[in-house]
């Protein structure tokens, strides 16, 4: 039997904004159904990397295919179709603020894909309960909740429509510890009942070591290391050893003042 | 790297790439607003937002345009006559000029601005990313609606302060004047021409247009926060307002001589 394609192949991915670049050369395979969690310091690209894939960053170089399809050169409509297998929780969870909560999280159900309102509404309210949140917060607008509930808010929406893939930019990030490994169990829960594939970006390394089947670090550009996250203590890298014990001394240095 | 002559010339090139970029988003806008799917929900919100709730503004300088009007070609011309002259000057220069043009200014900076700070905060909170992500295109889902909604109300707009400025005039005229108000009413509806209305009505579509068009345009592209929003705003009334006098500079051309 031939070897399936990987859900999601990246590969040389380069992205310059003006002078400064970002990604340089990014490569990494991604399986159905596997769980891959990004790791790295702030303002390397990860963000950007998610977004180059999704279709809202044009990168400068490189390929992705999603399905063994090149994604980087769609039509409008040739995305649109390609961005129903997404699901996307946003770093800063984007919701409309115009749109009550239930709504939001109902969006892709009723706009995507023509869903009747009464039934996006119920199925909405389930994938809020699986966050912690109830039917009362569910007629709330967003601007209304706190910057961790939006988290959730954003995570629901992410997974509303059952995603083949789900993209999750920090789900953790402003949650207090309980909540967070709530979260991590809903992710992991998520990718094994549904079968989903997800990349996720982390900071969190509890996060990371729960939700992860593989761990990949960018740094500088490019993924430095990657393996199986029950690897990661023995990576062997200075440099992810460094980053996952959050050491100010090491190869990676930040540019600021000392005192 | 001083030389005025570069720095005019990157100007110029500036110019030209911003009116390249500008033009075409408007054949987006407009190719997605003619092309199903539509959002028949969110169209009727934006006719209430940018129509509906303009009347009141639309409605009040039209009123004191029509009586100021009128007070000056009373002054300004001959008083022999100038119970015929006074109607017909404002039905003509508020049917065909001002009427269109002083609704679209301050439409232009009511909605264009509301539109630019709107879509601005949306595209820098990232919420713009998230309807694409959710299979829903941003133009037909915020554009197309606004768009289709200005093209619409603001000829209806125009046609409110016609009847109000005409009526300002009347009022100025029946009042400060001394004119007979029957005489004044005669006179207005001798010198109405059909002609004159529906050009300020086709101006009007197109002024509407042409505000949505910068709200839409400024708020897409706006990046960096507040204050990115904040100069996506301003750009917006400025480049609608100028926009619109000149347009109606070209139309009036093509349409009286
Ligand atoms: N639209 C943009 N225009 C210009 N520069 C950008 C843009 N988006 C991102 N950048 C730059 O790209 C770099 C990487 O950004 P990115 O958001 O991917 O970081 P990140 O790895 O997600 O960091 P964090 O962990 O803090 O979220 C940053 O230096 C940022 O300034
Ligand atoms: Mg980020």
């Amino acid at each position: 039997m031939a070897r399936q394609a990987p859900k999601i192949a990246v590969e040389n991915l380069a992205k310059a904004f003006g002078p400064k670049t970002v990604l340089d050369g990014v490569n990494f395979n991604v399986k159905a159904g596997e769980s891959l969690v990004i790791i790295g310091g702030s303002g390397t690209g990860k963000s950007v990397t998610l977004k180059c894939i999704l279709g809202l960053i044009r990168p400068d170089s490189g390929s992705i295919r999603i399905d063994g399809h090149e994604v980087t050169r769609l039509s409008t409509s040739e995305r649109e179709r390609v961005n129903r297998k997404f699901g996307m929780l946003f770093q800063g969870a984007a919701l409309f603020d115009s749109l009550k909560v239930w709504e939001n999280v109902a969006f892709g159900l009723i706009q995507g894909r023509g869903m009747k309102r009464a039934k996006a509404r119920d199925i909405a309210m389930t994938k809020l309960a699986q966050v912690g949140l109830n039917a009362q917060i569910g007629e709330l607008s967003p601007a209304e909740l706190s910057g961790g509930m939006q988290k959730r808010v954003g995570l629901a929406r992410a997974i509303a429509a059952d995603p083949e893939i789900i993209f999750f930019d920090e789900p953790t990030t402003g949650l207090d510890p309980i909540m967070a490994d709530v979260i991590n169990d809903l992710i992991v829960a998520t990718v094994k009942r549904m079968g989903a594939t997800a990349v996720s970006i982390t900071h969190d390394m509890a996060s990371a070591r729960k939700i992860a089947d593989r761990i990949a670090m960018i740094h500088k550009g490019k993924i430095i290391w990657e393996g199986a996250a029950k690897d990661i203590d023995s990576s062997g890298n200075a440099i992810v050893e460094q980053f996952i014990h959050g050491s100010a001394h090491g190869p990676i240095q930040m540019d600021v003042l000392r005192a | 790297m001083n030389n005025p002559l570069a720095l005019v010339g990157r100007a110029f090139l500036g110019f030209l790439a911003q009116t390249g970029r500008a033009a075409q988003f408007a054949g987006r806008a407009i190719w997605h607003s003619f092309t199903p799917p539509f959002f028949l929900r969110l169209h009727l919100a934006q006719i209430m937002r940018i129509g509906y709730y303009s009347l009141p503004v639309v409605g009040l300088t039209a009123f004191f345009t029509g009586g100021a009007l009128a007070l000056q070609i009373f002054i300004g011309g001959d008083r022999v006559g100038a119970e015929a002259i006074v109607p017909r000057i404002v039905v003509l220069g508020i049917t065909r000029e001002l009427g269109p043009v002083i609704a679209s200014l301050m439409v232009a900076g009511r909605v264009a601005a509301a539109i630019a700070a709107e879509i601005g905060t949306m595209r820098v909170t990232e919420q713009i990313d998230a309807l694409s992500t959710l299979s829903t295109n941003p133009f037909k889902y915020l554009i197309a609606p606004r768009l289709v909604a200005a093209i619409l109300t603001m000829p209806v707009l125009v046609l409110v302060a016609d009847i109000i400025g005409i009526f300002g005039g009347y009022l100025v005229a029946v009042t400060e004047l001394d004119f007979n108000g029957a005489v004044y009413l005669q006179n207005t509806y001798d010198f109405l021409r059909t002609n004159d209305v529906v050009s300020g009505l086709v101006k009007a579509a197109v002024f509407g247009f042409i505000i949505a068009l910068m709200g839409c345009y400024h708020g897409f592209h706006s990046r960096g926060g507040a204050q990115g929003v904040g100069t996506a705003t301003t750009n917006a009334v400025v480049t609608a307002s100028i926009l619109i006098l000149a347009a109606n500079f070209v139309m009036t051309t093509l349409f009286f001589r």
